[in-house]
């Protein structure tokens, strides 16, 4: 099946008065209908700064767009103007957000605010758009619909303004979905809930999703492959099942040793170091500095993805 | 030095302003060295005379010279605002941290007091304060200092409430230093950002407040050069004839404020990192 | 909701005691009896017309009585006299009530319509040339006297119109009433309208940066959508609160403004009354302006509690 979504040396970097930030160097990638694609990665990596820059959502001023593409059933995204732009955002490519409680507007209440997309994308009647929206609280599994729609956000738990936003981003029935951390938010048992339902309604709709999370036992849940992004890179790419059973770059191996263990006598493995600052990354490899199998090559000369295995690849020197 | 050049980059409104103040506060201290003529003196052959060669900014009804007086009026007029100020922020920054740290009974009495006291616009409340003690200079500082300390007491026990709560402040207590301690090492010092910044927002208003009540004639007094009460005396009848009388003391007033306010905007701006660029 | 509000009722009620006691005894700290300052002024020298007068007023028998019989008045409506035109407090005061309460709602209308919008563009353009010169504009305008500003109004009417906007019994034209009326409400409402223009900015400026604005932007809203839809509305409940602030604040305005273009409303009034040691008259009218500005910030309280989803339904 041809790729819905393909992103292609996408890089975005910030001008700050400490320097330029790259926060997505090259990034490149591409996700099928239905398909979920985990982006996993510290904070500070550069997930959210490429989600946005999916949406064009990057804050002009300081951030700019300066490389790829990003095509969404065929049209690139990043050569549209504004006004094709905004059209296309939460008709073809949507996006929800980590703080479901600050994401939505306190004052307009959720049905509005889920109408309201409903309207502007597609020639309904206002009426026909409340009623889609309280459809689409249904279809998130929101009980009595109805009378949620009509009620403000901080009267709904977490859980269910999560569950609200997911509504409001498939509204109109978005070709791509970006989840960013969805669920760190919530509680534990919310997760699971949450988790479910994106996945059931990818599959139902066929909507090829992002999902960027920090959290491993997310990823092993729903994902069907994943990517995994160090300071601004994509360092390894492929299957949930080839990449927790043998991972190929460092980086991937030491957040997979690092996640404790029922019955693990031993002291909790972390990765020594921290995350260079992306306005100030070494030449070569930046995993380089906390690597334990680096060698010279990797400080001065960065690696390419060089697939390891069939569909799996990775970026590194030593693997 | 650099220091300085760095500042004056990033905030030019307010360096402007300050440096307004400044000349301001130079010229009321050597008012009696820069003005050319005594402010006091009375010259009816010259009265109204347009600005010209001996008045320079020409002179009043009386003919006393408009500049002398403008010159002299800068002291008064800095020292009571100034004085109102510091007595009014003083006395609300000590009710407002004793009421937000103390809490108990003591705070509750305190916030009614404030509430029964801000009911009463600014001015009304001044004007009511030097009808009953009588109008003179010291009267007048005290009228405008009044109305000042709710405000500033609200705002610091608003601080302080916050700033109990904080992290070190219970870690304090918790190794067990004793309240009083707590409040002068931790606490106060932090408030003092909000203060400065609350005080030099008053600092324009206690000006314009003064301002206010000279020019009804119920601030300072004969024979007092007042910015405010020039403005009273030459009113309506000599708009025509002497505009200069009503031009002056006025660009006066609010070349000093709008400096207050510049430099107390600008200093806002430095203290409070959260605003950012 | 309706325990809030009555809640606030109650506290309205006592702070509006303490005011009373508060200018009760303010006005009686002077040394000298008041009917001391009246006698000496009035120029009578017979000292039994002097005790006659004392026991007329009241003025023999012990403070807390005297103010007792003062708060019972004003419970009753009886607001007592005037000590200079011996004329109940009440004729003199009511006809006057309207004038200023014009001024004032022309005031505070003329600062929202103007401050809001300009606050907006301001906010939208974050500095910019056109964002610099409204904010050094504002704080011109609140660098001002009101009073200065008044004088050159005046003074640019006479010298470039001819006409004088004093105040009239009947103007004989809608024109005439708009000048009237409406060239001293611009005039103390400029401040307000600054104020009301940099609180709307910095919300304004708040509000962007909230999550929710992002989350609407990634829907695809337009821009004037999303400033008008949603970021206005949240940006404009700080406003409200001022509102009531900038009431109390509006009058020390009008008193100045009033005074400037000799307009015979409430506010001037007052500054007549302190001038003529009218004790009365100045409680009452001290009395009456309370009133007003706590009514109007529980007012604005209550509106804010309406407006506001998360107070009005709580959670």
């Amino acid at each position: 099946m041809a790729p819905v979504l393909e992103v292609s040396g996408l890089s975005t970097v910030f001008h700050t008065r400490g320097g330029t930030v790259r926060a997505v160097q090259d990034m490149s990638f591409s996700v099928e209908p239905g398909e979920l694609l985990a982006v996993v990665g510290e904070s500070g990596c550069g997930k959210t700064m490429m989600a946005l820059s999916l949406m064009r959502l990057i804050p002009s001023p300081p951030g700019k767009i300066v490389a790829g593409s990003v095509r969404v059933a065929g049209t690139d995204l990043l050569t549209l103007d504004e006004a094709a732009m905004r059209k296309a955002r939460g008709s073809e490519i949507a996006m929800i957000f980590q703080e479901p409680m600050t994401a939505l507007n306190p004052l307009l209440t959720v049905g509005r605010q889920i109408s309201e997309m409903v309207a502007l994308h597609e020639n309904v009647s206002g009426k026909a758009a409340r009623e889609r929206a309280v459809e689409m609280l249904h279809h998130v599994r929101i009980p009595e619909p109805r009378r949620r729609a009509g009620e403000y956000p901080h009267q709904m738990s977490g859980g269910m303004r999560q569950r609200a936003m997911i509504a409001m981003a498939l509204a109109c029935k978005p070709k791509v979905l970006i989840a960013d951390e969805p669920t760190t938010a919530l509680d534990v048992t919310i997760q699971a809930q949450v988790l479910d339902l994106i996945d059931d309604l990818r599959q139902e709709m066929g909507t090829a999703v992002v999902l960027i999370t920090h959290d491993l036992g997310v990823v092993a849940e729903v994902a069907d492959r994943m990517i995994v992004m160090y300071a601004g890179r994509k360092v390894e790419e492929g299957g949930i099942g080839d990449l927790f059973a043998d991972p190929k770059h460092p980086y991937l191996r030491g957040l997979l040793a690092s996640v404790p263990r029922i019955g693990q006598p031993k002291r909790l493995q972390e990765i020594a170091g921290t995350v260079p600052p992306l306005s100030n990354l070494p030449p070569g490899c930046a995993f380089a500095p906390r690597c334990p199998s680096a060698i010279d090559t990797c400080r001065d000369t960065m690696p390419g993805l060089e697939p390891k295995r069939p569909n799996h690849l990775a970026a590194c020197w030593v693997s | 030095m650099s220091e300085l050049i760095y500042l004056a980059r990033r905030y030019p409104l307010g360096v402007a302003g300050g440096l307004i103040l400044v000349v301001f506060v130079f010229v009321a201290i050597f008012a009696n060295a820069i003005a050319p003529l005594d402010p006091l003196t009375t010259n009816p052959k010259a009265s109204l005379a347009p600005p010209g060669n001996t008045y320079l900014l020409g002179a009043d009804m009386m003919g006393r010279d408009v500049l002398s007086r403008l010159i002299h009026g800068a002291r008064i007029s800095l020292a009571v605002a100034l004085g109102a100020t510091l007595i009014g922020s003083g006395l609300g920054a000590l009710l407002g941290l004793a009421s937000g740290y103390v809490g108990g009974w003591f705070d509750l009495v305190v916030q009614r007091l404030a509430e029964i006291m801000q009911s009463l616009p600014l001015l009304v409340m001044a004007l009511v304060i030097t009808a009953s003690l009588g109008p003179s200079l010291t009267n007048t500082i005290i009228a405008i200092a009044i109305p000042l300390i709710p405000n500033v007491a609200r705002v610091i026990r608003a601080n302080v409430l916050s700033l109990r709560e904080l992290n070190y402040v219970e870690a304090a207590r918790a190794i067990g230093m004793r309240n009083s301690r707590i409040a002068l090492l931790h606490v106060m010092p932090n408030t003092l950002a909000p203060l400065i910044v609350l005080a030099t927002a008053q600092l324009g208003s206690t000006i314009l407040t003064e301002a206010s009540l000279s020019f009804l004639g119920l601030g300072v007094p004969e024979p007092y050069p007042s910015w405010g009460r020039m403005l009273s005396e030459s009113a309506a009848e000599y708009m025509r004839s002497a505009p200069w009388l009503v031009i002056f003391p006025g660009v006066a007033i609010s070349l000093v404020v709008f400096g207050a306010n510049l430099f107390g905007d600008a200093l806002r701006d430095y203290l409070d990192p959260r605003m950012g660029d | 909701m309706f325990l809030y509000f009555l809640r606030r009722l109650g506290l309205m009620v006592f702070t509006l005691f303490g005011v009373s006691i508060a200018i009760f005894l303010l006005l009686r700290i002077a040394p000298g009896n008041i009917a001391d300052i009246l006698f000496d002024s009035a120029g009578m020298i017979d000292p039994a017309e002097k005790q006659k007068i004392i026991s007329d007023l009241g003025l023999d028998q012990p403070l807390v009585i005297q103010y007792l019989h003062w708060l019972n008045g004003l419970v009753h409506g009886d607001f007592g006299y005037s000590y200079v035109s011996e004329k109940p407090v009440l004729q003199e005061v009511l006809p006057r009530i309207p004038i200023t309460a014009r001024l004032a709602l022309l005031a505070i209308l003329f600062a929202v319509c103007t401050g809001v919008p300009v606050g907006v563009v301001s906010a939208v353009r974050q500095n910019s040339a056109i964002d610099y010169v409204l904010r050094v504009f504002s704080l011109a305008a609140l660098s001002m006297p009101a009073f200065w500003l008044g004088l050159l109004v005046l003074m640019a009417f006479v010298n470039w119109a001819g006409v004088l906007p004093i105040y009239d019994q009947a103007p004989d034209s809608l024109w005439a009433a708009l000048l009237m009326f409406g060239v001293p409400a611009a005039t103390v409402g400029l401040r307000s309208s600054a104020l009301i223009m940099r609180l709307t900015r910095s919300s304004m400026l708040e509000v962007m940066r909230q999550d929710y604005i992002r989350t609407a932007r990634s829907k695809g809203l337009s821009e004037p959508a999303v400033t008008f839809i949603h970021a206005l509305r949240n940006a404009m409940l700080p406003v409200i609160t001022t509102i009531g602030v900038e009431t109390a604040f509006l009058f020390g305005g009008l008193v100045v403004t009033e005074t400037v273009f000799n307009i015979p409303g409430v506010a001037r009034f007052l500054v007549e009354a302190i001038r003529w040691r009218d004790y009365p008259m100045v409680q009452n009218l001290v009395m009456f302006i309370a009133t007003v500005v706590v009514a109007v910030n529980l007012l604005v309280d209550l509106t804010y509690a309406i407006v506001d989803p998360r107070i009005r339904l709580g959670s």
